[in-house]
């Protein structure tokens, strides 16, 4: 299911002292099956734009189109469901949503919402418990009484039970320590590769960018400034550091390099390609060791 | 939905009524809601209406804002008006019907009763538009302040209401976030009948009253690890001052209460 993005502008109280103009005439095209990052300063509009994915906003001017919906200014709030199943949001800080008794009944909230029985839905719970990395035991515990890091954990799985074609994530590593958030990311990575999800990332971390996406959207001040493959986008560093946004870490250390004379026919994203870079240096090549 | 709220907020300026003392203004919206009920007849009312129109000329603010103040509450405002007008009795009898009945009388009351609502939400709408929440809570302290003889825990009273207002925006806030996570898991807010909607608010009010929780653990250790001990012996950062044009504006308010006086027949 493709999301597209035609001069969308939104602005947030129109008419009072308080309107700020938050989105101006994106264009976006989240393809079927990709893997899309938006980074952007806060402020600069990301967690506007993420709204829009689901109709939880309706542009001001514009339209988006959502699978075969299109959402314009004059969409009226009914029947927004079967678009809200498609795209599933992972805010940020979704352990902020839990409310239900037990683990289990939360997560088969959102399933049960959409219309299917209480036993599928607790079928749906029981498998995505397990696909964000926890025990069946936490099933009938209650969410209140689990650690931040499990609470998020069960909070994605209530998504995830939804069985959305497109994931849309904000941050979802925020705050989690540096273990639970390799494991997160890599889950999202698995969800993605195995059964083919539509990922969106919105993200300040340029080397989860650099590790998973295969488009990056950069927003300012609710415009889209550049877009490309990470490479392309990452490729201008001197562009970056001047709108604060930092490169992948490997990136920088190369650059680095480069500036004491090292020669890069292309910057590198990831350790892997760095380190791949330096075995060839040493002579070797780096698939034959 | 919470931005079309517009009761309640501060909107920054620097006009003169931004500038006066937020206890003058306090104790000038609260007098002006005594003063009204003196009016009773048309030219009275005319004056108070004049009387109003000028603080809001005088706030620099457009009068769409204090319109939408009304907004919310018209329905309120109708309901009494209407009741006013069909059951008054008296003076020149138009129509009648069993107990419902339409004539002068009533008629004359139900538009007072409108003038008086309007005035009131003006006043009030004028006086949280131009002071900002803390200012406000600052003034209350102070004026209850000679309560204290009496055992009322000024302070904590002052305290709750300055941590309350603080938090309004961050609850608003918050409450507006989880209601789109909620929303995006299937949850709709606006449809279905009564009992629907009423459930459909559990997931909202659980994850707000359980954050809120937490959120009031979080700042009482740190306000403890802060030295917070309770208002004994505490000094103050924002000094309230007390300048000329307040007791000005509070000798034009018993200016205009004897004006009115003289006008009410």
């Amino acid at each position: 299911m493709d999301i597209r993005f035609e001069k969308v502008s939104y602005v947030y109280q129109p008419n009072t002292p308080f309107e700020q103009r938050a989105l101006h005439e994106i264009e976006l095209n989240i393809k079927e099956g990709s893997y899309t990052a938006l980074v952007g300063h806060t402020g600069s509009g990301k967690s506007t734009l993420l709204q829009h994915l689901n109709a939880l906003l309706k542009p001001t001017a514009g339209e988006v189109t959502i699978g075969d919906r299109i959402i314009t200014p004059t969409t009226d709030n009914k029947n927004l469901k079967p678009v809200r199943k498609k795209v599933g949001i992972v805010f940020q800080f979704p352990e902020a949503q839990l409310f239900e008794e037990t683990v289990a009944k939360d997560i088969a909230f959102g399933p049960k919402n959409f219309g299917i029985s209480e036993e599928d839905a607790f079928v749906l719970a029981r498998e995505n418990l397990k696909l964000v990395g926890l025990d069946e035991e936490y099933l009938e515990r209650s969410p209140f009484e689990l650690s931040g890091g499990q609470m998020r954990r069960v909070a994605i799985a209530g998504v995830l039970a939804m069985e959305p074609e497109v994931l849309v994530l904000d941050e979802p590593t925020a705050g989690l320590d540096p273990l639970g958030r390799k494991e997160m990311m890599e889950m999202f990575w698995r969800l993605h590769q195995e059964k083919n999800m539509t990922i969106v990332l919105v993200t300040h971390l340029m080397d989860d960018v650099a590790n998973f996406a295969d488009y990056v959207y950069v927003l300012e001040k609710g415009q889209v400034v550049k877009h490309g493959e990470p490479k392309k986008v990452f490729e201008d560093v001197a562009w970056l550091k001047e709108k604060q946004l930092g490169v992948p870490q490997a990136t920088a250390f190369a650059e680095k390099m480069q500036a004491r004379g090292a020669e890069f026919d292309q910057l590198p994203l990831t350790e892997g390609e760095l380190a791949d870079w330096i075995l060839q240096q040493a002579g070797g090549n780096a698939h034959d060791e | 939905m919470m931005n079309k709220l517009i009761f309640g907020r501060y909107i920054p300026g620097d006009s003169l009524i931004h500038r006066l003392d937020p206890r003058a203004k306090l104790v000038a919206s609260f007098y002006f809601i005594g003063i009204i009920f003196l009016a009773n007849n048309w030219q009275s009312y005319l004056f108070l209406a004049v009387f109003t129109l000028f603080a809001v000329f005088l706030s620099k603010i457009s009068l769409s804002f204090f319109l939408r103040g009304v907004r919310p509450l018209i329905w309120l405002i109708i309901f009494t008006v209407a009741l006013q007008m069909l059951f008054t009795r008296g003076g020149t009898l138009y129509w009648s019907w069993g107990v419902f009945s339409l004539s002068s009388y009533g008629i004359q009351n139900g538009l007072f009763i409108f003038c008086r609502f309007v005035l009131i939400i003006f006043m009030s709408t004028l006086l949280t538009l131009t002071t900002p929440p803390l200012s406000m809570s600052d003034a209350i302290e102070s004026l209850l302040n000679p309560l204290k003889r009496f055992h009322l825990p000024v302070h904590e009273i002052a305290l709750m209401l300055s941590i309350a207002l603080r938090f309004v925006p961050t609850l608003m806030d918050e409450t507006e976030k989880i209601m789109n996570a909620q929303r995006a898991r299937g949850v709709d807010f606006n449809d279905g009948n009564l009992i629907q909607k009423v459930k459909a608010i559990v997931p909202l009010l659980i994850p707000l009253f359980v954050s809120s929780f937490n959120r009031a653990e979080d700042l009482a250790t740190a306000m403890e690890a802060r030295g917070y001990r309770g208002g004994e012996g505490r000094s103050k950062y924002r000094k309230l001052k007390w300048a000329n044009r307040d007791t000005f504006v509070l000798v034009v308010f018993a200016a205009a209460t004897i004006i009115l006086i003289f006008l009410r027949s």
